[in-house]
């Protein structure tokens, strides 16, 4: 692969935003060079060059320019190579509403779910409650469909990777059951297929490492 | 494609910059619609069904399609209605509106917004972060009359109308030079740009109005 045509992807090894783009990389059999950014201990000058905006992962580095943001990037990606493993429906209106979820995803539901797993006492009902209501709406939304995406796994299936993965974890380590099957069984049928494909089990971080991550820096708060 | 009997709804409110961008991009595409406001913080029975889980403005109905979410709304516009294009063909190009625009919204909103509730002692800091993030935007559009260009994009429409017709207005209540002529003059003269296409002054919410209301919201802010 020629200069030109090189990508990098500038990522950090637990973080579901990073992996959504890793994801997406290797679902289209894109190649790439990971750099593995350790934020929490020290942002190097090539994230600072690349990203001075917001200094965070991921950042993927194309043809020499830097583009930041994982839903942004994943939409890049997707504009830039055709032709393989489409993650946006062709249609405009079925696009909009999978920006829609994905964004609901990213802007409501994520943060919700993490404050329900270790928020303090006093907000953890409400949070709980908050999380419910989020998770409902997908479920509806997912219906009998083995992926948000349909068939295969989508955009939406991609912002919600914290879901299938990482929350099943959160939940385990902090003690909080939410996403339970009784309550959510189609959500518990999807992670498992999301987490079982063959490409995205491969991109996922070690179950033991992020247990001891979220432990170690929140707490073991069992019920 | 859209077709000559579409039927094309916007539920908005006046004083909404979320719901005076799509109002913007229907203009520039020459998109005729039908406009009901909502009168917020009334939330009409239409605005709860057609938007069950935000139920927030702006909805477009296009035919039978509902959509929410302004970001999403205008890509669904200029993916629809091809001509006028309000996102660049080039995908990087593209990639940076989506990125700026976010930033607008994600980042300058709330800090816009801390400029102007925070107590006295913060007060300055929340300006001067505000201003930091505003630089951002200055480079972006130093050497061009509009950031998609010479023509009004995607960027234009969410941070025009967030910034210039709806958070400058509140920093003017307040006496903030937030966006001094002297720091920033890229965005300065972007905003006379602005001012001058006609489609833009078609949808800002109406100044004395606007800032009576700017006034009672601070206010209210300020004693809770």
């Amino acid at each position: 692969m020629n200069q030109e045509e090189q990508v990098q992807l500038l990522g950090l090894w637990g973080s579901p935003f990073s992996k959504r783009v890793e994801m997406v990389l290797k679902l289209k059999g894109i190649s790439y060079e990971y750099i593995e950014e350790d934020v929490y201990v020290k942002k190097s000058h090539l994230l600072l060059n690349y990203n001075p905006i917001h200094k965070k992962v991921p950042v993927l580095v194309h043809q020499g320019r830097s583009i930041a943001e994982s839903l942004v990037i994943v939409e890049y990606i997707e504009d830039t190579w055709k032709t393989n493993y489409p993650m946006l429906p062709h249609d405009p209106y079925e696009r909009s509403m999978a920006r829609f979820w994905a964004k609901y995803v990213d802007d409501k539901v994520m943060l919700t779910l993490w404050k329900a797993c270790w928020g303090p006492e006093s907000v953890r009902e409400k949070m709980v409650e908050e999380a419910c209501e989020g998770l409902k709406y997908l479920e509806e939304e997912l219906g009998d469909k083995q992926f948000f995406g349909g068939e295969t796994i989508g955009f939406v299936d991609i912002a919600a990777d914290f879901i299938a993965y990482w929350f099943g974890i959160a939940q385990e380590a902090s003690g909080v059951m939410i996403m339970t099957a009784e309550a959510f069984p189609r959500l518990q049928r999807w992670s498992r297929n999301f987490v079982g494909n063959n490409i995205i089990k491969e991109v996922l971080p070690p179950k033991e490492k992020l247990m001891a991550l979220f432990k170690a820096q929140f707490g073991n708060n069992a019920a | 494609m859209a077709k000559k009997e579409d039927s094309v709804k916007l539920l908005g409110f006046w004083a909404s910059p979320f719901s005076r961008r799509v109002e913007m991009a229907l203009k520039l595409k020459g998109v005729p619609y039908e406009y009901l406001e909502e009168e917020l913080p009334k939330k009409t029975p239409l605005l709860l069904e057609l938007n069950p889980v935000h139920k927030k403005v702006p909805v477009l109905v296009h035919n039978d399609k509902i959509l929410s979410e302004s970001h999403v709304i205008l890509e669904y516009i200029d993916q629809t209605w091809s001509n006028n294009p309000i996102l660049p063909q080039d995908p990087y190009e593209k990639a940076m509106a989506r990125f700026w625009a976010k930033f607008v919204d994600e980042q300058i909103l709330p800090a816009g917004f801390m400029s102007l509730v925070k107590a006295e002692k913060g007060i300055e800091v929340a300006i001067e972060e505000t201003r930091e993030l505003i630089m951002f935007l200055e480079k972006e559009v130093t050497g061009k009359d509009f950031f998609g260009g010479k023509t009004l994009g995607f960027l234009d429409i969410v941070a025009g109308s967030m910034i210039s017709f709806c958070l400058a207005r509140a920093w003017e209540c307040m006496g903030i030079d937030m966006i001094s002529e002297e720091k920033f003059p890229g965005l300065n003269r972007w905003i006379e740009k602005l001012n001058e296409v006609e489609i833009v002054r078609e949808c800002i919410p109406p100044k004395e109005k606007h800032i009576e209301r700017m006034n009672k919201i601070i206010e209210r802010t300020m004693s809770s």
